[in-house]
């Protein structure tokens, strides 16, 4: 028996990301407190260095590696671009939040890089085996930082919950694989996706069963109604820089899982699953966008708001054509932009001492910094879709994609709760710009803090003139 | 040469960036950001100028066009242009924010810089509503809109103003979702976003009536019609003055002239079917609001439902066509209706914008809008109280005021269509006459009411300059309404060609 070793170039980048992990994890140990900025020096280095070596290395065609496992292609490249200056942001935006609550560790930066790791292994699975290793890396270092103030009960139950009901959904997902490898006789999704043509669903209740795990496992990844209940909770309970994390990139990867699993591996099955997307999108926007109206947290109404945001990303991916997928992708990209954003404000406006969790602690934000207040109302009113922003764009394209394929009322669905959920990022610009301040404190942010902010919320603006740059990236991504 | 200036991107573009340039001036700064905004202003409007010494009055093709793409994919494109619709209401815009500009300048203190900011980026977003070509482009004019009004009523307003700041954004977003999707339907149909593209795309009369009552959703809670009004009365008695004069003046057109560009060329068959629930709601608005605006305390509460009664007579004006039509067999008189219901969005423009700018001037001075507590200004007050009951006899539609030319013209072709239309039309003559002779006798007219009113000073120079502008426009329009007219009539008569063939 020969062992062939696999081409190693195509997962370079993710070879970095591991080397780096480990190596902080090592100097960590010897660094003192007054040093720990070299841990997230190091860090930052990691993410940026990734992202270049995505950049270079940019996909024409797939390329198919560890023995079928692992696939690099455009969708991949330009997720895992993202997900790594994502995560960068937020690295960027924690920093002083940690410092301010001794909570500035490497472990932070090392669970975090962990977390990208899992993330560019899920986006890039080529068989069902490396999408459950690529998801657990996650969700194990996702449960540990939501955890990582161990004095905080709040945020040890909100682990707790976390770690119970991730791995309830983890158990769904891997007993549906397996119902998907006993049906197909293999985890390759290539092999699955062409014994699934040949089967058909009809003939094969196994494989039916199977999509319905499945559906069951990415619902609960995502967030989408009714396996929405975890989330709320732990982006309430969670630190808020682990709320920025857990509310950004990993929805990029979770946008992958549902692309690579449902669509690469159970394309022809798109009849059954878009049925039960449906049902998951309308009760997300319903719920989500009703429920994020009762909400005085604001952590706890973004949470919401994300749900909502779900069903609308699942919009996209249920229409079943390239169009939808590549709509839905740019739906996920603006919206951790978004989502960065408005957390990386709430972060902002934290002290030592202070969480900034309610909604009324943005009163009167317009009279003590400006421009942050600018910042959150574009943020606010690009998830409320309104144009001129580019969750407005992100809208339009995937109620475009279900319009076309004979869906409007689905369409019309999606818009009515559009309109209600306006209402409760209305009410945060109301606090914003109309009432009057509580507290006078200037807010303190660090220069590399209030470029990114600030261009955090320009590139709202900017992609919401011009989005064509951002789309036809994302449609090429898919055509390939 | 003036044809190869992008002159509509400039006049969109110019004040919004103007805006921008505003804000960084900064609210330390008011004295600077006011002159700068009031610079912007005066020179976006002398901008506008050449739209109309330059405009075609022959074709009914669109003029100044500029074509740019910008979303390829879905074969939406930033196209610019102008017809006789959209022209004046672009020059209409234009006119108002300077005079927006300049009644904001001693009233507001708070945040000055924002203040002139918000309507500096508002009358860019309206100009793009009103030369958008590209249907994407519309939708994403006339929802951007929706934030900086949002901040004006909400930041500058009176008590209430997050009650009517909220009420009047979700209404507007309610109703103009559903046309998002109209839109979307159609570009998958026609594969394009052209709004012209969508004059000539067949559809069948179920599709028509679905997009019809889409855009009616849409444009009707931007006119106001009746039932879909209540949120102006409360959006203007708390926004401030600017904020009415432009909510007045310049959004509601942008519903009225949404019909004439989009409801009318599009759904031609729908509109004919349907004509009969629009004139009610016409009928009821000048009626029955008619009626309510008799019996408001509040002196804007007033002329908000003043604005209901009299955009009424706009869609009247425009709806008809098509009875009119059926009833002669011709469409000789047809024409009258259409471009009474343009001339009259103009005049109220004017109109409306002036009597909101009385009421600030009163407000300014006494801090009550309540009609009580006035009586006998014009002791006090004459210069004021002449400008008055000038724009009070232009509201109730005095012949030889603007708003007498567009209220007879609709009122005119009714009678064509039908004797009872005409004769429940002419209801507004008497009721106009009603609500705003009796506001004017009880505020300006009378004995002194009280010791506030006996103290109360004239208006100055800021106010009259405004105030004679406005005054300079209603005389004008109404004795010499030609320049207006004149530029619609190639285009009036090319959309009643087009709404008379059928597309099934």
């Amino acid at each position: 028996m020969n062992f062939v070793a696999p081409d190693f170039m195509p997962v370079l980048p993710e070879l970095f990301v591991l080397t780096m992990a480990c190596l902080i994890l090592v100097v960590d140990v010897f660094l003192e407190q007054r040093q720990r900025h070299i841990s997230y020096a190091l860090a930052q280095l990691t993410l940026l260095g990734a992202a270049l070596l995505m950049l270079l290395s940019f996909s024409r065609a797939p390329v198919v590696t560890m023995f079928g496992h692992y696939i690099k292609d455009a969708m991949g490249d330009l997720l895992k671009f993202c997900i790594c200056l994502a995560s960068a942001a937020v690295f960027l935006y924690s920093r002083d939040y940690l410092r301010q609550r001794d909570l500035f560790k490497g472990e932070y930066f090392v669970l975090g890089l962990f977390g990208v790791l899992g993330m560019m292994v899920m986006v890039s699975a080529h068989s069902l085996l490396s999408v459950y290793l690529g998801l657990e890396l996650l969700s194990l270092s996702l449960y540990a930082l939501v955890a990582v103030d161990r004095d905080s009960p709040v945020a040890s139950e909100a682990a707790m919950k976390y770690f119970v009901l991730g791995s309830l959904a983890s158990g769904m997902l891997l007993y549906g694989i397996s119902m998907i490898y006993g049906a197909t006789g293999s985890v390759d999704l290539q092999v699955v996706a062409d014994a699934v043509a040949k089967q058909g669903a009809a003939t094969n209740l196994v494989l039916v069963f199977g999509l319905v795990f499945l559906v069951v496992g990415l619902a609960f990844k995502l967030g989408a109604v009714p396996f929405h209940m975890w989330l709320p909770d732990i982006y309430q309970g969670a630190p808020t820089s682990v709320t920025l994390y857990i509310g950004s990139a990993p929805k990029l990867a979770a946008f992958a899982l549902v692309m690579r699993i449902l669509v690469d591996g159970l394309g022809s099955l798109q009849g059954d699953w878009q049925q039960m997307l449906i049902i998951l999108s309308v009760l997300s926007m319903a719920l989500g966008n009703l429920v994020a109206i009762a909400q005085s947290n604001i952590k706890r109404m973004l949470a919401y708001s994300t749900i909502s945001h779900v069903g609308f990303l699942l919009l996209g991916i249920l229409a079943g054509t390239p169009e939808g997928y590549s709509a839905s992708m740019f739906y996920a990209i603006i919206y951790v932009l978004m989502a960065i954003g408005a957390f990386g404000v709430v972060i902002l406006l934290s002290r030592a001492g202070f969480e900034a969790e309610n909604i009324d602690d943005f009163k009167g934000l317009n009279d003590r910094n400006p421009w942050l207040a600018f910042v959150m109302m574009v943020v606010m009113m690009s998830m409320a879709g309104i144009p001129f922003m580019a969750g407005f764009y992100a809208k339009w394209v995937v109620l475009q994609a279900v319009v076309s394929i004979g869906l409007v009322w689905l369409a019309l669905v999606g818009v009515l709760f559009s309109v209600i959920g306006a209402f409760y990022y209305l009410r945060v610009v109301k606090c914003i710009y109309f009432d009057k301040s509580e507290q006078s404190e200037a807010i303190e942010m660090s220069g590399d803090v209030q470029i990114v902010i600030s261009a955090n919320g320009l590139l709202l603006i900017l992609l919401g003139v011009y989005p064509t740059a951002l789309m036809t990236w994302c449609a090429t991504a898919l055509l390939n | 040469m003036l044809s190869e200036l992008p002159l509509l991107s400039l006049v969109i573009w110019f004040p919004i960036l103007g805006g921008i340039a505003v804000l960084f001036v900064g609210d330390d700064n008011p004295g600077r950001a006011k002159w700068l905004a009031l610079t912007v202003a005066i020179l976006s409007f002398l901008i506008s100028l050449p739209l109309y010494s330059a405009f075609d009055t022959t074709t009914a093709a669109m003029q100044f066009q500029e074509f740019m793409p910008w979303i390829p994919a879905f074969n939406a494109n930033y196209h610019l242009g102008v017809d006789g619709f959209s022209m004046p209401l672009i020059l209409l815009t234009a006119f108002m924010t300077v005079l927006v500009v300049i009644a904001g300048w001693e009233v507001i203190q708070y945040r000055v810089a924002q203040y002139m900011a918000a309507f500096l980026i508002m009358e860019g977003l309206m100009i793009g509503v009103f030369a958008a070509l590209d249907a994407l482009l519309f939708y994403v004019f006339f929802e951007a809109m929706l934030i900086p009004m949002f901040l004006i009523i909400g930041i500058w307003g009176g008590p209430r103003r997050v009650y009517a700041t909220l009420k009047f954004f979700l209404y507007t977003f309610f109703g103009s979702v559903f046309m998002l999707i109209a839109l979307i339907y159609m570009y998958n149909q026609a594969n394009s976003f052209e709004i012209l593209d969508f004059h000539k795309l067949p559809l069948s009369i179920t599709e028509q009536t679905w997009i019809f009552f889409a855009f009616l959703l849409g444009f009707s809670v931007k006119v106001p019609m009746w039932p879909v009004h209540t949120w102006l009365p409360d959006a203007h008695v708390e926004a401030p003055t600017g904020g009415s004069v432009i909510l007045a003046a310049i959004t509601l057109k942008i519903g009225g002239y949404g019909f004439l560009r989009f409801t009318l060329p599009i759904t031609p068959d729908a509109s004919a079917m349907l004509d009969w629930l629009i004139i009610t709601l016409s009928l009821v608005a000048v009626i029955y609001i008619g009626f309510v605006a008799l019996v408001q305390q509040d002196m804007k509460k007033l002329i908000a439902y003043s604005s209901i009664a009299h955009m009424g007579f706009v869609t009247l004006g425009f709806f008809i066509v098509f009875g009119l039509y059926r009833h002669t067999g011709n469409l000789n008189g047809a024409a009258m209706g259409v471009e009474g219901g343009m001339v009259q969005m103009v005049s109220h423009g004017f109109i409306s914008g002036a009597l909101f700018l009385c009421v600030g001037v009163l407000y300014d001075r006494m801090h009550s809008r309540q009609i009580n507590d006035y009586g006998g200004v014009v002791n006090t007050m004459p210069v004021f109280a002449a400008f008055m009951v000038l724009f009070g006899m232009a509201n109730a539609g005095l012949p030889g005021t603007s708003g007498f030319v567009g209220e007879f013209m609709v009122i005119l072709s009714s009678f064509k269509a039908g004797f009872w239309l005409a004769f429940l039309a002419s209801f507004t003559l008497i009721l106009g006459a009603a609500y705003t002779l009796w506001l004017v006798k009880r505020v300006i007219f009378g004995d002194i009411g009280n010791s506030h009113v006996a103290e109360l000073e004239d208006v100055n120079c800021r106010e009259i300059i405004m105030l004679s502008l406005l005054a300079a426009a209603v005389l004008l329009l109404g004795l010499w309404p030609d320049p207006l007219t004149s530029v619609m009539h190639a285009t009036v008569d090319n959309l009643l060609q087009h709404i008379t063939v059928t597309k099934l």
